[in-house]
């Protein structure tokens, strides 16, 4: 990992090992420093592991963020400790209902239970010209949420996408999957990096990209 | 984009946003085509005073819309289901009682009808109620029993109407449960347990004899045998298995159930991955020699 890391995010030791952190509330048992710092479970959140593996996502510290399938909050709390607005989309009431505690200490963390294939479902409340698209949604189509979901980007904004192979076909060998899911996303956007993830998340492909001028489809 | 002000679009736009409810109602039911400028917006329609002000009033208005929503999805369906599969079987065991009275009392009048209808040809159960119910009655007594053949016959169609609303509910409420069990099993499990919570805290061999309880206490107080299968022997994985096999299939089955229900209540989203490990095994299970 050469990249700078933004205001936000460190790299702290916890129990003689070397891991990134963000500052804020601990949410689901992680290790916290006396500084406040809490790590980030790169087997727990895809996000931190796309970090773990040296991905650099492009990450200022003051990035406004859509993130699509925040389920529990476990990764979108980090998230929410490092960015600027966040925007926490999740379609499930019971997990919702963790993310409603991990928002208590993070007002800028912005929690709605709207299905992420509807984005005019909420687009009347995300704003527009956003710098980050994150989306980790275990729903066939992934492709298609972050193609429709591009509509929140600016143009200078970027898609960082973990996208589950056994979400869109469980026979299919995950390659096979995974060079559909890109096709698919190249209509709409322009791929920067991916990567595989298996050393924290089985049959998981790390995708960043930009979006593409183009009408939304 | 239709004609109007795009802007107008904003959740603010609706009722007083600095008004819990009304802003929350908006973040709930509203909708737009494409996303805005919103901060900018809000603070030029002089909404807020500044950008601060706007996220600050946005946080409040969605924590606030969202725990309403939660609370409405969470506890509302869940309850609504148990209801409703309570009443399916209400309904069901309704009209087929007094379907049974109407074969009985219409047996002994269908002879001596003009219309042609013999006792032997009346079909039994709730066939025979809507035969019965379509009769012009000619007697005191006969309009009677054509009254509640009626009575067994839209009692009948109740139960297919709380039957498909409860398919159509079952799986928001438990998407994996729902998918494996199939829906009206899943209410089914639902409603023995006291609901999702209860039923994802019951242990797979729990599971495997709800609604056997008659037949569990029996076996446990040392009569009779240890029942194999509770409510879900009405599951093709435990039906459709012969029956020296069908021990392992219920057992296989329910505690595939206990881990859906489990996901359905902490995570709640689909995965693919358990309904495919249940596959798998069953195949194992019918795969099996059975002996003579």
């Amino acid at each position: 990992m050469t990249a700078d890391l933004p205001p936000g995010i460190e790299r702290r030791r916890f129990d003689g090992r070397e891991r990134f952190a963000t500052r804020g509330e601990p949410v689901y048992g992680e290790p916290q420093d006396d500084a406040g710092w809490r790590a980030w479970d790169a087997g727990r959140s895809k996000l931190g592991a796309v970090l773990e593996l040296g991905m650099d996502p492009g990450f200022d510290g003051e990035d406004s963020v859509l993130y699509l399938g925040a389920a529990s909050g476990t990764t979108v709390s980090h998230v929410a400790d490092f960015a600027g607005p966040t925007y926490a989309v999740e379609f499930a009431p019971r997990p919702t209902r963790d993310l409603l505690g991990v928002a208590d200490s993070r007002p800028n963390l912005f929690p709605l239970l709207k299905d992420a294939r509807a984005p005019e479902t909420y687009a009347h409340v995300v704003e527009a010209g956003l710098d980050y698209l994150v989306q980790d949604v275990a729903t066939r189509g992934q492709a298609t949420v972050a193609l429709r979901n591009r509509r929140f980007l600016a143009p200078d904004g970027r898609l960082v996408a973990a996208v589950k192979a056994r979400s869109e076909d469980v026979l299919t060998d995950p390659d096979d999957v995974f060079a559909d899911v890109l096709d698919e996303l190249r209509e709409g956007y322009a791929i920067v990096e991916t990567r595989r993830l298996d050393r924290f998340h089985d049959d998981h492909l790390a995708v960043v990209a930009e979006p593409q001028a183009g009408g939304d489809p | 984009m239709t004609g109007h002000n795009p802007g107008d679009s904003g959740w603010f736009r609706h009722g007083d946003p600095h008004d819990a409810e009304s802003a929350a109602t908006a973040i709930r039911e509203r909708t737009a085509e494409q996303p805005q400028n919103w901060p900018a917006e809000a603070v030029r329609a002089g909404f807020v005073e500044n950008e601060n002000e706007y996220y600050d009033t946005l946080y409040h208005a969605t924590v606030h819309a969202t725990r309403a929503a939660v609370q409405a999805r969470e506890t509302a369906t869940e309850r609504q289901l148990q209801y409703s599969i309570a009443a399916m079987d209400d309904a069901e065991r309704t009209a087929n009682e007094i379907a049974e009275r109407v074969a009985e009392w219409a047996g002994s009048l269908a002879d001596g009808r003009a219309d042609g209808d013999r006792a032997s040809d009346l079909p039994g159960g709730i066939d025979g109620a809507r035969a019965v119910a379509a009769w012009t009655p000619e007697t005191p007594a006969e309009e009677r029993v054509v009254s509640l053949a009626e009575r067994a016959a839209d009692l009948d169609a109740e139960r297919a109407e709380l039957r498909s609303f409860v398919e159509s509910q079952a799986p928001a409420v438990a998407p994996n449960l729902a998918e494996m069990a199939g829906p009206v099993l899943a209410a089914r499990l639902l409603s023995l347990a006291g609901g999702l919570e209860s039923l994802a805290k019951k242990p797979a061999g729990t599971v495997q004899v709800l609604g056997a309880e008659d037949a569990l206490f029996a076996h446990l107080r040392g009569r009779g045998p240890s029942p194999k299968h509770g409510a879900i022997f009405t599951h093709e994985h435990v039906r459709g298995t012969h029956p020296e096999n069908r021990g392992s299939a219920a057992r296989a089955l329910a505690g595939k159930l206990a881990i859906a229900a489990r996901i359905d209540h902490y995570a709640g989203d689909f995965r693919q991955s358990v309904h495919d490990d249940l596959a798998d095994r069953m195949a194992v299970i019918r795969a099996r020699e059975v002996g003579e």
